[in-house]
């Protein structure tokens, strides 16, 4: 009896041990979550950015079917993650679009930077009184900079269907 | 008579020789020059519309070591620079230079050059990456980028093992320019430096290897390979000739070896010794879907349709057209489409010679495809694991090392696509691996912006402060001053 | 002029499933001819029986399942599971021995796991062991080749002697024994050892699951007996007794359930053996192809991990 209550003290010393200096770093199941999602920082699941939205859905505050830019194909990985259901994605939080960039029309740029500070990624060049153009290689296609244009000089352009780009599917046509 | 080793697997397949000599294509109206090579190298066009050019002359240029330069294959007048649809297995329209040619075929004035052997290596490379020399082989790799390889080759092989079912254009060629094809080959070791040179043929050839008997030089060897497909391969004619097995991730020139096809032992001869750019190959167009199977020697550049026209014209059964020979080739959607320096044959299929792909049935396990990989592989477990979207247990096993043969496809009792299979896998990961470099990029882009508006916002803040503190000392030493007085 | 497109390759498949399942068949007729002459008319009911199940059990479950019926029966798979049942049961079995067995390997051991090419057990040895756990008396009692007298197998007779204390040499002279094992049943051995041959000539089973199943049962069984002739029977009378032949050519190479590398056929070939080996000399059942053939399915995706091709160094 004696000899049992002290394994089980020894027990819990190794573990009280263990909880302290061999603790892990930061929570994991949000930067695998994060991991999964696209990055578009577009906020369209109504957090301010992909990790917000990561933390949300660890905490279990988020459902796993906010996320429009990462589709159907973003749905099924978290769902696998987290030994979960998947489901369709919520039409409250957008639709699927076919991958865009931003471009601005030159033409119509009144050079007021007002689009700059809402792109997540910087992914804007410009100055005040400047001719500002987007880098189309950071652009994520996240559509926070059309609202703020006040002469709506912003378009989404749909990435072309090159032959470099294109791929083989698994079935016939 | 040299003993030659086995590579793993392969399959013999009925062949579809076209013994027939080769005819000459006559001129189009139109030539059309993709700017897209291999992959996704673009050349630049270097001339405008409405300019006029000769035979021979250079159209377009490149930036990169792989892609080779193009040149018109005949006189005309640059018609458009516009979205075509090309040989490539998307079918989809990209950029192409199109040339109204004007009938009178004049040509840029070539300088012949014998005495190649006073030049410097390095100087014929720069003429034959300037002819646009790519591998003719169907790989098309810059040939001139292929010799500029740092690692001692001790062995060249011309590659005149063509094992591909319906293709004979090598074989015609070599009864044709044996003796040029030497020349080449010859050429090509000098610029290679290397000890030896082997050139090798199928032994389904005779013919071919009679030519070749008559027109070789002590210096170079003669070897006739047995008609397995896929011999034809780099790595596998390494093997079969020589017993060095090449690893699937290294190149053979790591190795000590380099491969050149005869075509492109041609080209080099045309390209040094009569100085001209390559703008014509043979191509063999055959099937039961065309009317008079040949082997035409075509400019490249040529609509499909025009040679198709010439050789009688399609029989009434012809279901596929396909750029290639029957285990690797391509399916054009449209005869519309031009040949391009990788188009070694044209086959109008019909029915009766192509595969039932209706008749899907289950994998039973069998092993057939395991035991006919060249690449040592197991597809059956490939299959499943590209079916299921596992795609980090396709890499590990070793999906990237398919050479995408079709042997495995073609002994599978239950009619699976596998081909299809791995190349859709390969381009999911290629995909996947993209869209995650984008990812980490745009999420370190925020991240570093999170971090300066931060910091811009704690700056901000300390200077408010600093003011503030400023503002406070001032109002108190007014307030001193006030009291004093 | 446009044409449709797909992927390569183009060239005419040579090979189709009902092909080698029809080779299978056709391998098994010896068998089938020895069994007839063994044991009469009956083997025929029994077959017809086994068959006509399979056939209506699968166009059922293919019906349930949504499939194309006409497609998949014409694989004769079911055939072949069902035929190998067969001849795997006394021929004296009442019939609904032969229709349970059938029904259970092809609707539960074939269909509830996904159909052909899906399935982790060999159905037929999985119908085997179903009916032989449970019906042991109809399944343990087989009619005397040329008798009409019913009896045990020899190599149940074997085991239950030896368990009494006799000695190999002393059972060997029962007048149950023919030249090496079981009389008439050597013949059976033979025919199975033919057709299996005549499978490997024609290439649609490879030599390795055969020739580890054969060597992994003799090792064994050689050693043993060197050690003690008395007491352990020589690999002969293993090799030429119950379904060693018909399990290494046969049961053991259904594609389906078994490695699919060819090292990994190697080891799971010797597993089977081994276990046969192991099985009958000290196990509770006289024969044990059934049990040792699902063993090695168990051990297959295993056996099949373990025998990856490897990285490719540069």
């Amino acid at each position: 009896m004696l000899l049992l209550c002290l394994v089980f003290v020894l027990l819990g010393l190794i573990l009280g041990y263990a909880a302290q200096h061999l603790k892990a770093q930061g929570d994991p199941i949000v930067e695998q979550v994060d991991a999964l999602l696209p990055q578009t920082q577009c906020g369209q699941c109504k957090y301010p950015g992909c990790k917000p939205y990561a933390q949300a859905i660890a905490q279990g505050t988020a459902d796993i079917n906010q996320c429009p830019p990462g589709g159907e194909q973003t749905i099924e990985a978290l769902a696998n993650l987290l030994g979960i259901e998947a489901k369709p994605l919520n039409a409250e939080f957008g639709t699927v679009k076919a991958p865009a960039v931003a471009f601005i029309v030159e033409q119509d740029c009144i050079g007021c930077v007002k689009c700059i500070p809402p792109c997540p990624v910087d992914a804007i060049l410009g100055a005040s009184k400047q001719m500002h153009t987007v880098i189309a290689a950071e652009c994520t296609g996240c559509e926070l900079c059309i609202a703020p244009c006040p002469v709506d000089c912003i378009i989404m352009v749909p990435i072309a269907n090159k032959p470099s780009e294109w791929q083989w599917s698994a079935h016939h046509d | 008579m040299t003993k030659l080793a086995h590579f793993h697997g392969g399959l013999k397949l009925a062949a579809h020789t076209l013994s027939v000599p080769i005819i000459d294509s006559s001129l189009p109206e139109e030539l059309i020059y993709p700017l897209l090579q291999r992959a996704n190298h673009y050349a630049t066009p270097i001339i405008k519309l409405g300019e006029r050019v000769l035979k021979g002359q250079m159209i377009a240029t490149v930036n990169t070591p792989f892609a080779a330069p193009i040149h018109s294959a005949s006189s005309g007048i640059i018609k458009a620079i516009e979205p075509r649809i090309i040989a490539h297995p998307s079918n989809l329209a990209d950029d192409c230079i199109v040339i109204e040619t004007d009938g009178l075929d004049a040509a840029l004035a070539s300088r012949s050059c014998f005495d190649y052997q006073q030049k410097s290596p390095q100087e014929l490379r720069a003429k034959i990456h300037h002819a646009g020399i790519v591998g003719l082989g169907g790989a098309t790799f810059p040939t001139a980028t292929k010799l500029t390889t740092e690692q001692d080759i001790h062995t060249l092989i011309i590659n005149g093992a063509e094992c591909e079912p319906y293709i004979s254009c090598d074989a015609s060629l070599i009864l044709q320019k044996a003796k040029e094809i030497v020349l080449g080959a010859l050429i090509l070791q000098y610029i290679l430096q290397a000890k030896h040179c082997i050139i090798a043929v199928e032994e389904n050839m005779p013919q071919a290897v009679q030519a070749l008997k008559n027109a070789i030089t002590h210096s170079i060897q003669l070897i006739s390979v047995p008609a397995i497909y896929p011999t034809g391969g780099e790595k596998q004619l390494i093997q079969v000739l020589t017993g060095t097995k090449i690893p699937a991730k290294a190149l053979p020139a790591e190795h000590g070896f380099i491969c050149q096809n005869v075509g492109t032992a041609y080209a080099v001869y045309q390209a040094i010794i009569q100085g001209l750019p390559l703008t014509e190959r043979i191509i063999t167009l055959t099937g039961k879907g065309i009317n008079q199977p040949q082997n035409i020697r075509t400019r490249i550049g040529t609509p499909i349709k025009h040679l198709i026209a010439q050789s009688g014209g399609y029989n009434k059964k012809v279901q596929r057209l396909i750029m290639g020979g029957s285990m690797m080739g391509i399916a054009l959607s449209s005869d519309e489409i031009a040949v391009t320096k990788a188009s070694n044959c044209l086959l109008a299929l019909t029915s009766g010679e192509l595969e039932n792909k209706s008749s899907e049935m289950p994998c039973i396990r069998c092993g057939d495809c395991a035991t006919v990989c060249p690449a040592e592989l197991l597809p059956q477990q490939l299959y499943w694991y590209a079916r299921s979207g596992q795609l980090e247990q396709c890499q590990d096993y070793q999906l990237l090392s398919c050479i995408e043969c079709g042997c495995c496809d073609v002994v599978c009792p239950s009619h699976i696509p596998l081909v299809q299979q791995f190349r859709a896998a390969k381009g999911a990961i290629i995909i996947k691996e993209k869209q995650t470099a984008q990812a980490n990029l745009a999420k370190i882009r925020f991240q570093n912006q999170q971090q300066r508006r931060a910091k811009e916002e704690q700056e901000q803040l300390a200077k408010a402060e600093k003011r503030k503190a400023t503002i406070e000392k001032m109002k108190a030493a007014s307030l001193a001053k006030k009291k004093s007085l | 002029m446009q044409f449709p497109t797909t992927s390569s390759p183009f060239t005419p498949a040579s090979n189709t499933v009902n092909r080698v399942m029809l080779q299978v068949l056709i391998a098994l007729l010896p068998a089938i001819g020895i069994m007839f002459w063994l044991f009469g008319s009956v083997l025929l009911i029994q077959l017809l029986l086994a068959c006509s199940t399979a056939l209506l059990a699968e166009s059922c479950m293919l019906w349930l399942r949504k499939k194309p019926i006409k497609m998949h029966l014409l694989d004769l798979s079911a055939l072949v599971s069902a035929v190998l049942l067969a001849l795997a049961i006394p021929t004296i079995a009442p019939w609904w021995v032969s229709v349970s067995g059938t029904l259970f390997a092809i609707t539960i051991t074939k269909h509830l796991y996904g159909g052909l090419g899906y399935n982790p057990f060999n159905p037929a040895m999985a119908g085997y062991v179903f009916l032989l756990i449970s019906f042991p008396q109809q399944m343990t009692a087989w009619q005397l080749p040329f008798d009409v007298i019913s009896s045990a197998t020899v190599l149940d007779h074997t085991k239950t002697q030896l368990s009494l204390s006799f000695s190999v040499h002393e059972i060997r002279t029962s007048p149950l024994f023919g030249y090496v094992a079981g009389k008439g049943w050597e013949y059976l051995s033979l025919a199975y050892l033919l057709g299996g041959l005549w499978l490997l000539q024609r290439k649609v089973i490879s030599w390795h699951i055969p020739v580890a199943v054969l060597l992994g049962l003799t090792i064994p069984a050689l050693t043993a007996y060197l050690i003690d002739s008395s007491q352990f029977t020589s690999p002969l009378f293993h090799l030429f007794s119950g379904a060693t032949f018909c399990g290494a050519f046969f049961i053991a190479t259904d594609p389906v359930t078994a490695a699919t590398s060819n090292k990994g056929r190697l080891i799971f070939g010797a597993l089977i053996g081994s276990l046969i080996y192991i099985i009958r000399t000290w196990g509770g059942y006289p024969d044990a192809i059934a049990f040792a053939v699902l063993l090695a399915n168990l051990a297959a995706p295993s056996i099949d991990y373990y025998t990856r091709p490897k990285k490719n160094e540069r």
